[in-house]
């Protein structure tokens, strides 16, 4: 029987078309192939999300559309939750469709301080100029090799004092891989009686509470910039509730810092040492190592020297995890890195509570920075002394400065804590370049302010910089001359906060924005900055935000000549 | 409560509660200390990131965010201080700087003016950022202009922390970070299923209704009145609150009910315009005598003149009324049988109920709970003595397993959608069991995709399981229940692998879903039509209830049995007695005493015949038996099974009076049309799936000359010889109250006051039982009882000539049978046309492309529609919405029944489906 003889008729406008599919973006059959086969065959796993945009970022070169809905497929996750984290990072290149991908080869120059005072900005335009259509041109943010300036990467491929002739050279003969350092491997590192202390300490030689006391009667303070006693942290994480993890926050990207890049290219296996060590007496059963992703060649020697450290069965401590960075400084920022560490954007979170309390996963967490965690061997095998012996000016220990800028002789410097800055200069960097003026200085890289040279005989140390409105942080020494305009050193620092702020506050994500529109102009409204600066400080969540003023306000009260 | 703390704000000693910021304190304590990134509306979480509402804290270096904050014991918290002050104030002038300004703002009465006007702001210091964001306005239903943004993440909170709808992100980084949908598509081409709950949150109208905004994005001018009220589509009853503008509803903001938490779906949000459509009925219309009425005879709704000619009240009541006298009369009451509504208030089920049983003298009154969950109320009535929930879904947020069977919630459920999915996102574990894959199992820990019709088979080997794994609650069983020997025996023969064939699914699977329900401390199981609507939807409720008895889950907090009830107020209806065999609150007609008492109420003999159902009633028209119907905003030619068997029925009568707001489907068949009343234009109560009674208000006036149907139900009645006096509605629905204890304490005072109340409610002082059943069940013995089910196999397998298996539903837009939302201008234009759903595979096969049309055919008939391809949809199996009448799906339903419910196998019958040859339409 049929009775298709209908007449009846929609009572709606009839002004559209149905859909022919379910809602929105629709999955690429194709994509989702190549996602399963790059993803491999372990199921998926969620906060493994930022590890698997670089597989597809680094085979395809760019991450498209289809692949990226094909990969939140796989992983379950919304779409909307995908394209966040891949567009927070600015190592993925997420490219729609109909848009063409990058070109094959990306060239980033560096234009933070010390590489736009070697010259970056006619570099960068000097490369755009004359490298084909293949080549992409970006300015990128600090790449840690300051020393080095200008710093420019072809590809994967470092190359320091960089000119157009040498980039020119590197991307035509397609010298683009990453250099991989020269590390003392693990043979060596044994050889030299590398290992004997976390063999002791798992051999149950010592205590947790001996080797706290001990790291507090050295007096080693976190040196990735906060300063918080490494002993105290280890007695805080331990009061808490297991099971306890651990990150180590190899993430340095504070402008014109590269000590942990030094130690990581020379002597890896005793920042592992000092982290299984640490695992050890805080009970953590992960260990999450966040490496930037600036340093791809140390990525591969981590990467093998950890498997030979397996291989030697010497990694029963803890389970380490290297995670990759993708391209962001707030990374650095601890509780950005834990989110970072579990798949998602870097955005900083609210204290309290304090990620020794609620950390990776939510469980409690240590977190260090590598130069503290390089120092955690020598200290427990040879004693506090050893350490807090050193000392100058009434300070005690040590500290690797990464010094920059205007000196004869930049690099990593290993000099007591207390060394004044022009001691350091003098001492240690075979003074001032040729023809340049001691003028002012950075004591902690863009976050720790502008200070004069007449401020040049401050001991250098935690809390010693403070008064004068700066601080150490991560000791990150730039050295300014009398070639150097105090406003664009200003204007560049705050660029760099600007494009580096995650964009979760106001007072930061615009703050950043109307500063560097303020500043730009070249005469600046110092009462309306002055505002906006104590806005930032005061009222942003994180210590990018609060930092930021710090160069305005210090250029401001020392260089009011530079910005009338 | 002895975790309170006390502090210090602004010099004043306060207290704390667990769990407060210090924004909240200070609220509750008298100081309105400004912010935008956080707000009051519930559950949504602080967030901290505008930093609009910074207070000083005495021994900290920075101010704090006092929305994120939470007090500890003797802090000192400065909420006026110079310094906060001048922070906040710097802040609002950063989110000023860039705002668009009058006259091109998108509203000037959004949270951010409202706080630059507070805080009497004025011009911002700060330079204008370089370059703005230009509009979106891809979606039919909200307009994105992101120029007004400023980055508070509320909308991102609304869709992906309280809708879960998981579409808008903050994509990008620092200053180049902005709100996206999904890939940054346009809103219209993204997954959004405008719940709106982002306009909703937005605190600066860079999200808004279109309504509300020119062509240009800009302001149009403000509503002026607003009144609370309760959604007209499902039977969540989300509670709203109209915005009105010159007696027009120009927005629908959600309102903090218990069934919503101030959440609202598609058609709640935007789905208001129908009233005012060109079509709406505003004088009554009488059928030409010489106008065709054959079953197949379209009228226009836009110009029925064709067929019918206007007329006025008088007149029209006159014809309305003789002719259903005449047949009463010279027929008796039997030949006259009432439809009534799901869809009107407690007041108006209520009149026409007892208009049928009083005017008419039979008990032929019946509405669409019969094509719903009448086998699932059946199953409840004989196993547990009741047939209404007894939980409601909000307890699922305290539950740790949840189990959805046979229910689609995202799309026709859609808010209670949003509490399972905040439950999955906090850990609980989410069951979804259904023939078709759907947007819930995104969120599923369990996905159990079985052969449709395979429910008894799938549900047996699951309580086999936990039979034979020990994991049933031996006490409760002892205390509470009766049958579980028998039950047990019974299970015996179906082991999931053994039933492996029958369900399709990995007896694995079974096992966990099993050990997941059972030994949750509580679980609650919800279910739809996918249950119900079989020729065995008796037996796979009682198997859900057997299942939810012998692991006691039920009774207790987090746990319950919730057949989630379709219509907004099918619950209401039902207990009004708009069904046959029962009177007000399940009285049974049958019973002697019963019909005794109702007797005296209503001052006539009753009819002890306990009348015709839906579907036994059209059967009756064709045996000639029933002669005339009166049936108010109810369309049968439309949803029906088979509905051409339904649509031979209507044009059979003899005499047939519709009302309604539109000429329906049905309404086409009519000898006189009354115009009725909108929701939105009335007065009254409903009672949604959890129980709860409801409060609607009048927001707009009638149309024309249309009238309220309770007005009309008592001038029909009149017109038949009974005395009715009713003023308004407040007496119709205190009348009902006295007649109904389950509502004894809801006095319609207390439900105008407090908008909501839960029953069973005994007294004016009972706040309502929110999870009943704890102690006894309402059966005889006081306990549940499990009865055994077998495998019945469904009415029509597929075969060679109809290999496919057709099964019916809805869709998100669209309501029923599309009287309302086909005429909501949002809701067309996302849904148009009629549309069919088939598995990828299956479209290969045929060599179908998305968007080709298809016909599909059954025994009984034949429609076309555009295909959509669904993933989710297992191979063999092609889905149907039922609200298209241009391809009416229940031309092809087969009107087989469940012998205990009497409800239609919707859910399944044989199909062929081929490319369309364009003949049909």
């Amino acid at each position: 029987m049929d009775r298709s003889g209908t007449a009846f008729r929609s009572p709606g406008a009839r002004k559209r078309r149905s859909r022919a599919t379910a809602r929105g973006r629709q999955t690429d059959p194709q994509a989702a192939i190549e996602i399963a086969a790059l993803l491999g065959d372990a199921p998926p796993r969620r906060e493994l999300l930022i590890e698997y945009l670089h597989l597809i970022q680094d085979r395809y070169r760019h991450i498209s559309h289809r692949h990226l809905k094909a990969l939140a497929d796989a992983l379950t996750i919304p779409m909307a939750e995908a394209f966040e984290v891949a567009t927070f990072y600015h190592h993925f290149d997420v490219v729609r469709e109909g848009e063409p991908p990058p070109p094959p080869i990306t060239v980033r120059v560096c234009e933070s301080l010390s590489c736009a005072m070697a010259g970056a900005d006619d570099l960068w335009q000097a490369l755009t100029d004359t490298l084909g259509s293949d080549v992409r041109v970006v300015k990128a943010p600090c790449m840690g090799r300051c020393a080095e300036a200008p710093a420019v990467k072809a590809g994967l491929n470092d190359i320091d004092h960089a000119s157009v002739d040498r980039v020119r050279a590197a991307v035509e003969t397609g010298d683009l891989e990453a250099k991989v350092p020269d590390c003392q491997d693990l043979d060596a590192y044994l050889a030299e009686g590398g290992y004997a202390m976390l063999r002791e300490v798992l051999a149950g030689k010592h205590t947790p509470d001996d080797l706290i006391a001990t790291m507090e009667s050295a007096s080693l303070r976190g040196l990735g910039g906060a300063g918080f006693p490494a002993g105290r942290k280890w007695r805080f994480v331990r009061m808490e509730a297991g099971p306890r993890l651990m990150a180590v926050n190899a993430d340095e990207g504070e402008v014109g810092t590269f000590k942990d890049r030094h130690y990581l290219e020379t002597e890896p296996h005793r920042i592992i040492e000092g982290t299984l060590i640490a695992a050890w007496v805080v009970e953590a059963t992960d260990v999450y190592f966040y490496l930037r992703d600036e340093y791809p060649g140390i990525r591969v020697a981590l990467t093998r020297e950890l498997a030979r450290l397996a291989d030697a069965g010497l990694d029963g401590a803890a389970r380490i995890h290297l995670r990759r960075g993708a391209g962001a400084y707030i990374c650095g920022e601890e509780s950005a890195m834990i989110e970072s560490i579990e798949g998602k954007r870097g955005l900083p979170r609210h204290r309290p509570p304090f990620v020794a309390k609620v950390g990776i996963f939510d469980r409690p967490t240590l977190v260090h920075n590598v130069e503290t965690l390089y120092w955690v061997p020598g200290i427990l095998s040879n004693g506090p002394d050893w350490f807090a012996g050193h000392g100058r000016h009434g300070r005690s220990g040590l500290r690797s400065f990464s010094v920059s800028g205007r000196v004869r002789n930049p690099g990593v410097k290993l000099a007591p804590a207390g060394i004044t800055v022009r001691e350091l200069i003098d001492e240690y960097c075979n003074g001032m370049a040729d023809g340049h003026r001691f003028k002012g200085w950075l004591p902690g890289g863009a976050s720790g302010g502008v200070l004069p040279a007449s401020l040049g005989d401050v001991p250098l140390d935690f809390d010693t910089i403070q008064p004068h409105g700066g601080f150490i942080g991560s000791a990150a020494i730039v050295v300014l001359s009398d070639e150097d305009n105090m406003s664009d050193v200003a204007v560049s620092l705050l660029k760099f906060f600007e494009d580096e702020s995650c964009g979760q506050c106001t007072p930061c994500r615009v703050g950043c924005e109307k500063a560097v529109a303020l500043m730009e102009g070249g005469v600046w409204n110092a009462p309306l900055l002055e505002d906006l600066c104590q806005v930032m400080a005061d009222a942003s969540i994180c210590g990018l935000g609060q930092a930021a003023p710090n160069p305005i306000l210090t250029v401001l009260k020392y260089f009011p000549e530079d910005v009338a | 409560m002895s975790d309170t703390i006390t502090f210090s704000l602004d010099g004043t000693t306060v207290t704390a509660h667990p769990g407060e910021s210090i924004w909240q304190v200070a609220r509750r304590t008298g100081t309105h200390i400004p912010h935008l990134c956080h707000t009051e509306m519930q559950d949504y979480a602080a967030d901290g990131n505008c930093r609009l509402c910074m207070v000083e804290i005495e021994g900290e270096r920075t101010l704090a965010a006092s929305c994120i904050r939470q007090p500890t014991p003797d802090m000192v918290v400065h909420s006026a201080s110079r310094r906060a002050e001048a922070s906040r104030r710097t802040v609002l002038e950063l989110l000023v700087a860039d705002q668009p300004e009058e006259p091109r703002a998108h509203t000037t009465t959004s949270e951010l003016w409202h706080w630059a006007r507070e805080m009497d702001l004025g011009d911002s210091r700060f330079p204008r950022r370089a370059s703005q964001p230009g509009p979106d306005l891809s979606h039919p239903a909200m307009a994105v202009n992101l120029d007004a943004c400023i980055h508070c993440n509320r909308c991102q909170r609304a869709c992906r922390d309280i809708q879960v709808n998981d579409v808008i992100a903050m994509a990008g980084r620092g200053p180049h970070s902005k709100i996206v949908f999904d890939f940054d598509d346009p809103m219209g081409e993204s997954t959004c299923v405008a719940c709106g709950e982002c306009v909703q949150s937005c605190p600066t109208g860079a999200l808004m209704e279109k309504s509300l905004v020119d062509d240009a994005g800009i302001g149009r001018s403000v509503p002026s009145r607003q009144v609370d009220s309760v959604c007209p589509y499902c039977g969540v009853g989300c509670q709203i609150t109209y915005q009105v503008e010159n007696d027009r509803i120009v927005a629908v903001k959600g309102k903090e009910g218990p069934a919503n938490h101030g959440r609202l779906c598609v058609k709640g949000r935007f789905g208001f315009d129908y009233i005012s459509d060109p079509q709406r009925l505003t004088r009554p219309l009488i059928r030409l005598d010489d106008a065709p009425r054959g079953a197949d005879e379209w009228v226009d709704p836009a110009n029925p003149f064709s067929h019918f000619r206007e007329a006025d009240w008088d007149e029209a009541l006159e014809v309305a009324i003789s002719g259903l006298a005449a047949i009463r009369d010279r027929h008796g009451g039997s030949a006259l049988a009432g439809f009534g509504s799901a869809k009107g208030s407690n007041e108006e089920a209520y009149l026409f109920q007892k208009l049928v049983r009083t005017g008419f003298g039979s008990n032929n009154v019946d509405h669409c709970t019969r094509l719903c969950h009448a086998s699932s109320v059946a199953a409840l009535l004989q196993t547990i003595g009741s047939g209404a929930v007894t939980a409601p879904f909000t307890e699922a947020l305290k539950a740790d397993c949840i189990v959805v069977i046979g229910a689609n919630p995202t799309e026709n459920h859609p808010v209670a959608a949003t509490f399972f999915k905040n439950a999955a996102k906090r850990g609980t574990s989410l069951v979804v069991m259904d023939p078709r894959g759907q947007t819930l199992r995104q969120h599923a820990t369990h996905m159990v995709q079985f052969r449709p019709g395979a429910d008894v088979a799938v549900l047996n080997a699951i309580m086999h399981v936990i039979v034979e794994e020990g994991l049933y609650d031996t006490s409760y069983i002892e205390t509470m229940t009766e049958g579980f020997e028998d039950l047990r025996d019974h299970l015996a023969a179906y082991s999931p692998e053994s039933m492996e064939p029958v369900t399709g699914v990995d007896a694995e699977t079974l096992r966990d879903v099993a050990r997941a329900y059972a030994c949750a401390e509580r679980a609650m199981i919800f279910w739809g039509m996918g249950i119900s609507q079989h020729v065995h939807g008796t037996d796979n409720a009682r198997c859900l209830i057997s299942l939810a008895l012998m692991t006691g889950h039920t009774g207790r907090e987090g746990t319950g049995l919730h057949p989630l009830r379709g219509q907004n107020n099918v619950q209401g209806a039902s207990d009004a007695g708009l069904i046959p065999m029962s009177y007000p609150d399940y009285a049974p007609v049958a019973d002697e005493d019963v019909r005794q008492r109702f007797s005296t109420i209503w001052e006539t003999e009753l009819s002890a015949d306990p009348g015709l159902t839906v579907v036994e009633i059209m059967d009756a028209v064709h045996d000639g038996t029933m002669k005339g119907m009166y049936i108010m905003g109810e369309n049968p030619a439309m949803s029906d099974p088979d509905v051409h068997h339904a649509r031979a029925a209507l044009a059979k009568l003899d005499h047939l009076v519709v009302q309604d707001l539109f000429l329906t489907e049905t309404a086409m068949y009519a000898h006189v049309v009354l115009p009725a009343s909108a929701w939105p234009e009335k007065d009254g109560t409903v009672t949604n799936t959890n129980r709860q009674v409801q409060r609607g208000r009048k927001a707009v006036s009638l149309p024309g000359e249309a009238r309220q149907d309770w007005a009309i139900i008592q001038a029909i009645a009149r017109g038949l010889g009974l005395d009715w006096r009713y003023g308004d509605v407040g007496e119709v629905y205190e009348e009902m109250r006295r007649t109904m204890p389950s509502i004894a304490g809801i006095s319609w005072r207390r439900v105008s006051a407090e908008d909501a109340v839960i029953y069973p409610c005994e007294s004016e002082a009972d706040p309502g039982q929110e999870i009943v059943f704890a102690d006894a069940f309402p059966t005889p013995s006081g306990r549940g009882s499990m009865v055994p089910a077998s495998i019945v196999p469904p009415d029509e397998p597929p075969d060679e000539s109809f290999p496919m298996i057709l099964t019916t539903g809805r869709q998100l837009e669209h309501w029923h049978t599309g009287a309302m939302t086909r005429r909501a201008t949002v809701l067309d234009s996302l849904e148009p046309e009629a549309v069919a759903m088939m598995a990828p595979g299956d479209m290969a096969n045929l060599h179908l492309a998305p968007g080709d049309d298809v016909r599909i055919q059954t025994r009984r008939g034949v429609i076309e529609a555009r295909v959509r391809v669904d993933s989710g949809l297992q191979p063999g199996m092609v889905f149907v919405p039922f609200c298209y009448v241009e391809a009416a799906a229940n031309l092809l339903t087969n009107p087989a029944l469940d012998p205990v419910g009497k409800i239609p196998e919707f859910k399944f019958c044989a199909a062929r489906v081929e490319r369309a040859r364009h003949g049909v339409r």
